[in-house]
């Protein structure tokens, strides 16, 4: 608190920072109000459109951070993203409610969380069914099946040559499309939705890791192989961790197409639970906010397992330029 | 010996060339692996198939494989059966048909609906691919829009974007927008961010060398972007085209699967799979990889000329 008022230069852009974002809190808050009492359009909107001004002459002090004490500059990495979320969210909330969209083209933010808390028993029953049942196994059979891939594409230059190029040809096919096959195999439950998974993250994580394995310096090698390291010691204390960047970028890819897999081949069959299921279900029955909160959740547990993945990589890769700050 | 000497590296190679390319090269082992494919998947037939009825009172092993490979709703058909079903649904059948409002593409025929999902791919592309050029250049010229867009373009991409395609679908249709610009708005935002992603890369790639040699110029902001940025983002820029061009398709079939739409890939994928038509399915599919191989080979033929009309070497 005293670094803001530590100078007379210093004090005005903190002050012009807190009074924007008073200002836009202010305008966005009677907006809200003046909305959901149903008062007319234009008031309503250019109460919004003052506090999305607000917002932005905030963002913009805030990322130019000239004359701002330390404590917020320091703060703005994560301020600066999370304002322009909220407002986006605010934005949308006003126009669907000040405007009177109707709810099936799309339904307020403030709708969508109620229903979300309303049912969340049969989304938490979604959820296990298509993020617990299918993504999750799926992602880690179809990368642990890559990686062994890669690895005898490692022994064989025969193999990895053959399918390399194979394998970056099926990555740009529309390879989802197999998903009513898979069905047709293995039956309506979440078996073959885990397989669609397995199918879709096996050529990332093998082309990202044959790319891997690759990338050990050819000084390094020399030197395991002058201390007389069997291919087992170089790859454990040599060519894995430096694969480790590929191996967890291909994770990061798979997470992301894991759960794209899985709701998507639910759209083929499913019984009667699943994200796929409820969304492709609740579209039918014209009740979008139960869909919305369907995506919600499933945005959630994307970014929670894309976040974990991240964190990880943190620790693991610890050495590479990009972590070393 | 001299003579030897004399000639380049090149040319003494010459002429063992070709045998060399087949044995360093990538087409033998690609070959000897898509022929092991194709033999595991004809040995995969019978085991696949047996418990269909068709089956059930073939004797022999060679009959019983005979049989299985010409099995009407099979579990698993095999790759000439596909290859029949695709000649017979494009070639074979009349790609336009006469009625009362005159010459219309037949449905019956693959090829209409291949267009169908093709054009939906390329409109949703052009768009996608525009938003994300704009938007990238938006993110480096203005630096709050930096700090405040990239996060969530970043974080977007762990959402699975494809999950909101039936609301487009269902939303756009409950204003009237139906047919081909739902499909065209899903297949937009997927491409588009590949493309942001690769081109705020591509732009900002220019060195601080290459900056201020602009500035020693004179050059203005313009100059900047137009001689240096833009050039310096190509190789980028087309490295996403080929990422946003196959996930376009994607989003293009998957756009076609919720409303039960009556034409393309994705229709055929669907209606095969409420019938049990494996064979339609498979052929619909193959259409599909035909189709993405086609599109990725056009943007490398582009990027091709492209880098050669700059200048680039091999």
């Amino acid at each position: 608190m005293s670094a803001i008022m530590s100078s007379p230069s210093e004090r005005k852009p903190t002050l012009s920072l807190a009074g924007s974002l008073a200002a836009g809190v202010a305008f966005a808050i009677l907006a809200l109000m003046l909305a959901h009492r149903g008062t007319s359009g234009p008031i309503v909107m250019t109460l919004a459109l003052a506090a999305w001004a607000c917002a932005w002459f905030t963002n913009v002090i805030w990322s130019r951070a000239q004359g701002l004490p330390p404590m917020l500059t320091r703060l703005a990495a994560v301020a600066v993203p999370l304002l322009f979320g909220l407002t986006l969210v605010f934005l949308w909330e006003v126009i669907c409610v000040g405007l009177k969209v109707p709810t099936v083209l799309l339904p307020a933010p403030s709708l969508i969380l109620s229903r979300l808390f309303a049912s969340l028993p049969v989304l938490g029953a979604d959820f296990v069914q298509t993020f617990v049942r299918a993504a999750l196994p799926g992602w880690l059979i179809g990368s642990a099946a890559g990686f062994l891939v890669a690895l005898a594409c490692d022994r064989s230059d025969f193999l990895r040559r053959g399918l390399i190029p194979i394998g970056n040809f099926i990555s740009a096919l529309p390879i989802i499309g197999i998903a009513p096959i898979l069905v047709m195999w293995f039956g309506f439950d979440w078996h073959s939705k885990a397989a669609m998974v397995v199918v879709m993250t096996f050529f990332p994580m093998l082309v990202n890791a044959v790319a891997g394995l690759a990338a050990a310096g050819r000084l390094e090698r020399d030197l395991m192989h002058s201390y007389g390291a069997s291919w087992l010691q170089t790859l454990m204390k040599l060519r894995l961790p430096a694969a480790m960047p590929f191996l967890f970028n291909a994770l990061k890819i798979n997470a992301s197409l894991a759960l794209i897999g899985a709701i998507v081949a639910e759209f083929f069959g499913t019984p009667t639970l699943g994200m796929g299921f409820r969304i492709s279900t609740e579209v039918g029955r014209m009740s979008l906010d139960m869909v919305w909160a369907t995506i919600v959740i499933a945005a959630i547990a994307g970014s929670a397992f894309f976040g974990a993945l991240v964190l990880l990589e943190k620790r693991v890769t610890f050495w590479h330029p990009s972590n070393r700050g | 010996m001299s003579s030897v000497a004399l000639q380049t590296p090149r040319e003494a190679a010459a002429p063992h060339r070709v045998w060399d390319g087949l044995r360093r090269g990538a087409l033998v082992p690609v070959l000897t692996l898509t022929a092991i494919i194709l033999a595991v998947w004809y040995l995969a037939c019978l085991p696949m198939n047996r418990d269909l009825p068709q089956l059930a009172r073939v004797e022999g092993l060679a009959n019983r494989y005979e049989a299985a490979w010409s099995l009407e709703r099979p579990v698993l058909p095999a790759p000439h059966q596909i290859i029949t079903e695709l000649y017979a649904s494009t070639i074979g059948t009349r790609l336009l048909r006469e009625t009362a409002d005159g010459l219309v593409l037949n449905p019956r025929n693959l090829l209409t609906h291949a267009w169908v999902t093709i054009s939906a791919t390329l409109a949703g592309f052009v768009i996608g691919v525009t938003l994300g050029i704009a938007l990238a250049v938006a993110i480096v010229h203005v630096n709050a829009l930096r700090r405040s867009l990239m996060p969530w373009i970043v974080a977007s991409q762990s959402i699975p974007i494809l999950a909101i395609a039936p609301i487009i679908i269902v939303a756009l249709g409950s204003v009237g927008i139906v047919g081909l610009l739902p499909k065209a708005v899903i297949s937009a935002y997927l491409s588009f961010f590949p493309v942001t992603i690769g081109m705020v890369k591509g732009l900002t790639s220019p060195d601080a060398m290459l900056l201020d040699l602009m500035r020693t110029y004179n050059a203005s902001g313009t100059q900047t972007f137009v001689k240096l940025r833009w050039p310096a983002a190509m190789p980028l820029l087309f490295a996403s085209l080929k990422v946003s061009i196959s996930i376009s398709l994607v989003g293009a079939i998957v756009g076609e699967l919720p409303t039960g739409a009556q034409a393309g890939i994705g229709a055929r994928l669907l209606s095969g799979s409420y019938y049990g038509q494996t064979v339609q399915i498979w052929s619909a599919l193959v259409m599909a990889a035909i189709l993405a191989a086609l599109l990725v080979a056009l943007i490398t033929l582009a990027e091709k000329l492209t880098l050669k009309a700059m200048g680039a070497r091999p």
